[in-house]
């Protein structure tokens, strides 16, 4: 496993215990960098001290990720360090561009990127936003390339991807944006040379494509880095079917291993996917999008860092999203809130009680509910071992004793006056068995607590 | 108390398995946290150097071979249904399982993963709406269901019986063990038994039904740390049956259940893991990691987890996401099949060998992908993936 220990990084660090980077020794310092809670520069002494020269070189090195971070305008990808989550964690969540084409009319260009910026729906905390927006030469016409560049570059400050194998048509796309520091797509054994003068002239990281092909692409990248580039994109081809799926997606897991795990460099940057592909030969446009989703969540899960998406659709960005989410929440944070009474709003004796499981997805989900409603009451967290109420039903870790249990420690009958306890409508079926066990009243309450706010005000008349 | 020395000291003396902890003063979680890092930094160190730049090679050619690792385990091929020669009533059996490496390219998955449409013994008025209309004109008897899945593409089909909970109907096993018949000899797919998840009674159901279905090497879903597992694993080596082992997200509960069930004389190509799944947004980054783990240790050659997986994707239906009728997240009758295929998706990357699903088009695209991802399906011929620029 190439991962990071403190103790290698501890190593070159000065070792005096100094305190001047903020942490509690060089050791918490070390866990700190690898955690990447704090940047190696916070070591004043290793920085400006002559003597440490040599190992703030080696250090340097030994903090690059294997794959490397890569800007685009003020979007990071890639910078990862493990092949898989549980190793570590994900960092630079995969970066959702949406494309958009030369051939659009104005008024429909303007609404598909609005819509893009203005995209934002709100998951137990985060806000999910697209990244970017792809830009697509469809006439290979450089005036009406450099039309629909300019009028969004004029309007509109978002990450760009520049797409065309042509040069021409990329050099008229930077002249006007190329302050953005956009993407370029694509270089490609036939026209690296020219796409790499430009971004070289520009300082524009680049997509090295070779569909298909690794070797091709090893030699297309050590092109590129022998003439100075420094920033590139992986593009092993993308594809929605057929034989061809099946060798995009063992690709990407070799080209993913060959950067972590034999740390070749010249895989050692961010991959792009194009599930659009999807487009190509389906003409509905839901199954297209159904299609472009599927392709989508393999590639991101088979370690993509970019996307580049035709569907502006909220029914198949949601899900996308979500799991993006999903991927890279950090998978060392636990998995459970701790057990008890919690207090919503300001509640009074007469206020109502409500019963939740552990899980820290299911309690942040009913708490954002139950303040959303603006209800005060008592929200009792009941520990279900980390289950959400549906599996902890199934796995016997939501019972009526456990009720019990929790009823008596979080004393709640010192803090109401009543004896009546809503329980998820997940655990009806143990309704009676509660009742039986507590002496409580039970109300079973929605399937979801989404409907919480109607609920109340119909059963509790708050 | 020096955090950092005493790590060194331990380390350089190689003897952290006989470190007292009961005199060091420090947080003591925060300290075997940072032993076992520590630990793994200096096998790493022992085992190879930090990768040397290649600068001054910057001559030499890069020449590619996909990078093959050899692993010491394999995942054991469990065989789902019998057929007259073995037994059963079976039209096919179906192989799940048997990987010895962790990628196709490193020489190829003896069997692609499965999918199992959910087929429950009563009615089904809670499913959501886009479930309903699939389902809603067969659901009054679990033989019409379960033909209608086969219909469908179900390669396997799972039989829910659900209502054998006191809190439900109480069904009797016996009964529940007629049903099973029923379903039996509507479809000649191999079939998954579940019960209802009552610790008391599932064991009861289990018995009657393993004895109704002797010789048919079902799935028996489930065994889990709750109840009287020995009961369940006797009935099905009697019987000969399969038996799914579900725990709740916790790895070394699943080696516990799992050491247990073979103790128990449950043979190691008889048992199936099972996680639990979370829904896509709802935990389902734990049944991803979970799973990833689960694989890469049996490769790796922990005899106690060399198991196919089976996933119960169904569970996606339960993120409001995938059934809540509300505008601004676009029309829930493509939202629903695409959270159950997302579901699916995860797992099936993760390494699952089998999923239980309820939506068709959920479970035809899942199909699709599954027949492209094992390199069986040739597609609607070549793509020139460079024609994306001017062809959408
Ligand atoms: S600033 Fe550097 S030398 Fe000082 S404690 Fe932090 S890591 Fe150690």
């Amino acid at each position: 496993m190439a991962k990071i220990s403190p103790l290698q990084i501890y190593k070159f660090l000065p070792g005096t215990n100094c305190l001047e980077c903020g942490e509690s020794s060089c050791m918490a310092f070390a866990s700190a960098l690898i955690e990447r809670k704090k940047k190696i520069d916070a070591c004043v002494p290793l920085m400006e001290k002559k003597e440490y020269a040599e190992k703030k070189e080696k250090l340097i090195d030994l903090l690059t990720p294997p794959v490397k971070e890569i800007t685009i305008g003020n979007v990071v990808i890639g910078g990862e360090e493990v092949m898989y989550r549980h190793d570590l964690t994900y960092f630079n969540p995969t970066a959702f561009f949406i494309d958009v084409d030369d051939s659009m009319p104005r008024e429909s260009l303007i609404e598909k990127v609005e819509k893009v910026r203005n995209f934002k729906i709100t998951r137990i905390g985060q806000e999910l936003t697209l990244d970017g927006i792809a830009i697509r030469s469809k006439t290979d016409d450089p005036t009406k390339f450099g039309e629909t560049v300019l009028s969004i570059y004029e309007n509109y400050y978002m990450p760009f991807i520049l797409c065309s194998y042509n040069p021409e048509i990329l050099e008229v796309g930077l002249e006007i944006a190329a302050e953005r520091k956009p993407l370029l797509y694509a270089a490609t054994r036939d026209n690296w040379e020219a796409v790499a003068d430009l971004a070289l002239k520009h300082g524009c990281p680049v997509v090295a494509s070779s569909p298909g092909d690794i070797q091709g692409l090893a030699d297309l990248v050590q092109n590129l880095s022998d003439n100075g580039i420094k920033d590139i994109v992986l593009d092993i081809g993308s594809y929605p079917g057929g034989k061809q799926f099946y060798e995009m997606n063992e690709n990407l897991a070799i080209l993913r291993r060959l950067a972590i795990e034999e740390r070749e460099k010249l895989f050692g940057y961010p991959i792009l996917g194009v599930p659009m592909v999807a487009w190509m030969k389906e003409k509905d446009a839901v199954k297209a999008t159904m299609k472009e989703a599927t392709l989508a969540a393999v590639q991101l899960l088979r370690y993509c860092d970019a996307l580049i998406l035709h569907s502006p659709e909220t029914w198949s960005l949601l899900p996308l999203l979500t799991l993006r989410q999903n991927i890279y929440t950090d998978p060392r944070v636990p998995i459970s809130v701790e057990a008890g009474a919690r207090v919503i709003g300001s509640p009074d004796e007469n206020s109502p009680v409500l019963l939740t499981s552990n899980f820290a997805l299911t309690y942040y989900t009913v708490e954002g509910d139950l303040q959303s409603s603006k209800v005060s009451c008592y929200l009792l967290v009941v520990d279900t071992e980390g289950l959400a109420v549906e599996v902890a039903m199934a796995g016997n870790k939501l019972t009526a004793a456990g009720v019990k249990e929790a009823l008596e420690e979080a004393k709640l009958l010192e803090k109401v006056n009543h004896k009546k306890l809503i329980i998820p409508g997940r655990a009806a079926r143990i309704s009676g068995e509660i009742e039986e066990e507590t002496g409580w009243e039970v109300i079973v309450g929605p399937i979801d607590s989404s409907r919480i706010g109607g609920f109340l005000e119909e059963k509790w008349g708050v | 108390m020096n955090l950092e020395r005493a790590l060194l000291e331990l380390i350089g003396t190689e003897e952290i398995e006989e470190l007292e902890l009961e005199n060091v003063k420090v947080d003591v979680d925060e300290l075997i946290f940072e032993i076992k890092r520590a630990a793994m930094a200096y096998q790493l160190a022992q085992a190879k150097q930090l990768p040397v730049s290649r600068t001054e090679e910057k001559k030499e050619v890069y020449a590619y071979t996909p990078p093959v690792k050899t692993y010491k385990g394999s995942v054991a091929e469990v065989c789902l249904g019998a057929t007259k020669a073995d037994g059963g009533t079976r039209g096919k059996v179906v192989k799940i399982g048997g990987q010895s490496t962790l990628y196709r390219f490193e020489g190829g998955h003896k069997n692609k993963p499965i999918v199992s449409f959910d087929v429950f013994d009563i009615p089904m008025p809670s499913f959501p709406k886009s479930l309903r209309e699939f389902w809603g004109d067969v659901w009054e008897d679990p033989a019409d269901w379960a033909k209608r899945a086969v219909k469908l593409g179900s390669e396997v089909v799972t039989l829910h019986l659900i209502s054998t909970d006191p809190r439900i109907k109480d069904t009797p096993p016996k009964e529940a063990a007629k049903t099973l018949e029923d379903v039996l000899q509507a479809v000649d797919v191999p079939l998954i038994v579940g019960g209802s998840g009552n610790p008391d009674k599932d064991p009861m159901v289990f018995e009657k039904v393993a004895e109704a279905a002797e010789g048919e090497m079902l799935l028996i879903a489930s065994a889990n740390l709750d109840l009287d597992y020995k009961k369940v694993v006797d009935a099905a080596v009697k019987y000969k049956h399969n038996v799914l082992s579900f725990t709740s997200m916790n790895i070394t509960d699943q080696q516990t259940l799992n050491r247990l069930l073979f103790d128990a004389g449950l043979p190691k190509e008889r048992l199936v893991q099972d996680p639990t799944t979370g829904a896509l947004g709802y935990g389902l980054d734990y049944t991803y990691s979970i799973i990833e783990r689960l694989k890469q240790n049996a490769l790796k050659g922990d005899e106690l987890l060399q198991n196919p997986v089976f996933c119960g994707v169904t569970n996606a239906w339960a993120a409001r996401e995938a059934w809540m009728n509300e505008p601004s997240w676009g029309p829930r009758e493509y939202r629903g099949p695409l959270w159950e295929i997302l579901t699916a998706i995860t797992v099936i990357n993760a390494g699952a060998d089998g999923m239980m699903m309820l939506h068709p088009k959920a479970v035809k695209t899942v199909k699709n992908l599954l027949a492209a991802a094992s390199g069986e399906d040739e597609g609607d011929g070549e793509l020139r993936y460079e024609d994306w620029l001017g062809g959408v």
